[in-house]
């Protein structure tokens, strides 16, 4: 793709980003990052003007996660740039493809404490994948194609590129490299072979083996991989928080989502297991609980195309470093003909796995009072919505409830910030999604504490024709610290009440930002306003539910303690047959 | 814990020492010496890292530090097989009386004075980590003025060139 035209940096960042693939960015222009500004003018390139750096990054990230492919967002220097350190961890936590542009003062100025000047190379060292400073035009292609081979190969993640005022604004000849070659970065996607045959003998001999499937699944495209192996096996499946949808909530084998907030089955398959298939998880505390007493008689597996993931919180009986579609394409004709020699019978344990399955389903209950329950309206909205839908939920309760009462049939359908934790991710999150997928219906499920961090975005969705929805869950709380202020701080409810039932109104709140305002607070208003909000197409819609503030996310495994302490609600634990303890 | 010696070669970019110290800082791990320089390539740095870890905690040091983008090749270095060595320099009191005994044990330990002053001599050693320790404890009693040591270097014996090559 060598041209050797004369452009400026800037148009080489911008023709850059055209050779990357890129058809649309979010981001915000200011001073240091002025020059490219002018190109993106009469680029092919959509950019959307966000209101705030935090809503391009998550932005960025929705789209990403939605369409498997690079999420762009853009900023000036100092305070625009370090809006975006909070994106920026969060997608780098969830593994998601980003790369963020930044502008930065004249190299001549760097280190002077210029006007608008934040080390954000220095800054988002430990939150990116890595990130680049660029001080010389003849440097942007290489930076670009650099970054975007880094954020999409291996282990996606977040990537930056800080670019100096003087290396936009000076001239240089255009030559965009056809391939990266890094000498320090070279993924591996092929397992051990050795590995494959270890891992085919172990599940073969396993008598209660579980498929602990993580976010890798649906990074990797590997879901209709995994349904193969699934029923190849016949071993339960569980799916962490970032996996809902890698493998159908409505499959038999399927026993939901393990952890703080899993179901009792998956939690309890996990803890009892003779041998965890691992694929693409990371054995995070959530999922684990106190770590010594995690399936403390498991063999595992641990499948990750990141080899620092092998045994970084857990013994790997053994790894199988790779991208997980070709790993389990290899695994299950090893499988085969392991199963050929020795098929293990492992009815007993799938019949006690669905026994506690039958015996502690997810549930709720409506308040005596008459007020919504939360889980009612999140189920609604789940049935209404349907699978094709992409549910985008913020950090809280809200979250929890989504991620367990609406059923989730298909990859890419359920979007949050997982490992982060960070509020605020979902309207942003949400438009990213809606800009990647035009076609399908976005709804962000969010909480009052949680809308109120981002929710300026609605102006940029209803300005630019991304018409999202979005279920706002107010409990007048930050609900999921409320919860531990009742349970494990003498209901103390310290800074937890956000008196939000009328201030802010949030459906008029959405009017003024140029959305569709709805409300509803009894049971029989929740079918007609999610039926409502669903009928407006042109218009992003915000419904305000407003539900019961004592409601809590049931099971749950406090935090720090052992998986085998679940409880069922407050002070209720499961009852086990002896025999099965 | 134990000690081990990591031989890391990483591009030779800007930022490069801060990403490795932010890696270890971050995740917790013990730097006990470190040094850098330049390697027979421009392009490439070598790192000597002296770490104390847990045996079982070394691969994930090693893992994280092969992540890092810049990070072109991370080897661990057995003390056997490898040549280790550090450099003193050390500043000792010294009178007409004990000078003697000084210069002799420099030259036990087939060290060099560098700088000689009426009441000091500045003494300059090579060695491995046990042959610098000894050194200065037989020092120590002339009076120790001031030292500076530098982080351990190490290569690989024999023919076995390093992988960035």
């Amino acid at each position: 793709m060598a041209s050797n035209e004369n452009v400026t940096g800037a148009q080489a960042l911008v023709k850059s980003l055209e050779h990357a693939g890129v058809d649309v960015m979010f981001g915000i222009p200011g001073g240091a990052i002025l020059p490219a500004y002018d190109p993106i003018f009469d680029s092919k390139i959509r950019h959307i003007l966000v209101r705030h750096e935090q809503g391009a990054g998550h932005a960025a990230t929705g789209y990403a996660q939605v369409t498997g492919r690079v999420g762009v967002c853009i900023a000036t220097s100092g305070p625009g740039a370090t809006n975006l350190v909070t994106p920026l961890a969060d997608a780098q936590m969830d593994s998601v493809p980003v790369v963020a542009i930044t502008g930065q003062v004249n190299s001549t100025s760097i280190g002077t404490d210029a006007f608008q000047e934040a080390d954000i190379r220095g800054i988002t060292m430990p939150v990116t994948k890595h990130n680049f400073l660029v001080t010389n035009p003849k440097d942007i292609p290489h930076a670009i194609a650099s970054a975007f081979h880094i954020a999409s190969t291996g282990r996606p993640g977040a990537v930056l590129v800080d670019i100096a005022k003087d290396a936009l604004s000076g001239m240089t000849t255009f030559d965009f490299p056809t391939n990266v070659n890094l000498a320090g970065y070279k993924p591996s996607l092929t397992p051990n072979e050795n590995d494959i045959r270890d891992a085919a003998r172990l599940i073969a001999e396993s008598k209660q083996p579980v498929l602990y499937v993580g976010g890798g699944i649906i990074k990797a495209n590997a879901s209709k991989e995994l349904m193969k192996l699934a029923e190849l096996t016949g071993a339960p499946v569980v799916t962490t928080l970032m996996a809902l949808g890698a493998f159908p909530d409505s499959h038999p084998q399927h026993l939901g989502m393990p952890g703080m907030h899993g179901t009792v089955a998956a939690v309890t398959a996990l803890q009892k297991a003779d041998l965890l298939i691992t694929l693409g998880a990371r054995f995070d505390d959530r999922v684990t609980g106190k770590l010594s007493s995690f399936a403390q008689n498991a063999k595992v597996i641990h499948a990750d195309i990141d080899p620092a993931e092998i045994g970084k919180l857990r013994f790997v009986d053994v790894p199988l470093v790779g991208d997980l579609k070709i790993t389990i394409d290899a695994l299950i004709p090893a499988l085969k003909a392991e199963f050929k020699k020795n098929q293990p019978d492992i009815t007993s344990w799938v019949k006690q796995v669905q026994g506690w399955r039958a015996s502690y389903p997810l549930g709720y209950e409506h308040p005596s009072d008459g007020s919504l329950s939360p889980q009612f309206v999140i189920e609604r909205l789940g049935k209404i919505a349907g699978p094709e839908a992409i549910y985008v939920a913020g950090v809280g309760q809200h979250q929890m409830w989504a991620s367990q009462f609406v059923q989730y049939e298909r990859p890419r359908s359920w979007l949050n910030s997982g490992g982060l934790g960070t509020m605020g991710y979902a309207v942003p999150a949400a438009m990213g999604a809606k800009v990647g997928a035009p076609d399908r219906t976005v709804w962000a499920i969010d909480g009052d504490g949680c809308f109120q961090m981002t929710n300026q975005e609605l102006t940029t969705c209803a300005l630019n024709g991304i018409p999202i929805k979005i279920a706002i869950i107010n409990n007048e709380s930050l609900g999921m610290v409320r919860q531990w202020q009742s349970l494990f701080y003498n209901e103390r409810f310290s800074n937890t009440d956000l008196h939000s039932k009328r201030i802010p109104d949030f459906a008029k709140l959405g009017e003024a930002m140029g959305c569709v305002g709805l409300r509803a607070e009894t049971r029989d208003e929740v079918d007609a306003v999610i039926e409502k909000a669903m009928s407006i197409n042109d218009q992003p819609v915000v419904v305000d539910f407003s539900v019961h503030r004592d409601a809590m996310v049931w099971p749950m495994v406090a935090a720090g303690t052992s998986n085998d302490s679940i409880t069922l609600a407050r002070s209720l634990a499961p009852v086990w047959d002896s025999q099965e303890l | 814990m134990a000690t081990h010696t990591l031989s890391v070669l990483v591009e030779n970019s800007p930022g490069v020492l801060a990403r490795v110290a932010s890696l270890f800082s971050r995740r917790g791990y013990n730097i006990d010496s470190l040094a850098v320089g330049p390697t027979e390539d421009a392009n490439i740095s070598r790192m000597t890292i002296v770490i104390d870890v847990e045996d079982h905690a070394l691969d994930q040091v090693i893992a994280q530090l092969d992540k890092l983008i810049d990070v072109i090749s991370t080897d661990r270095l057995d003390p056997v097989t490898s040549v280790q060595r550090e450099l003193l320099l050390v500043k000792v009191n010294t009178s007409a009386e004990t000078r003697s005994q000084v210069l002799e044990t420099v030259q036990l330990f087939r060290a060099k004075v560098v700088d000689v002053a009426q009441d000091a001599v500045t003494i300059e050693a090579t060695g491995n980590a046990e042959k610098i320790q000894a050194l200065l404890r037989v020092l120590e009693p002339y009076g120790i003025k001031e030292l500076v040591q530098s982080g351990l270097v190490a290569m690989e014996r024999g023919l076995k060139p390093g992988k960035g090559n």
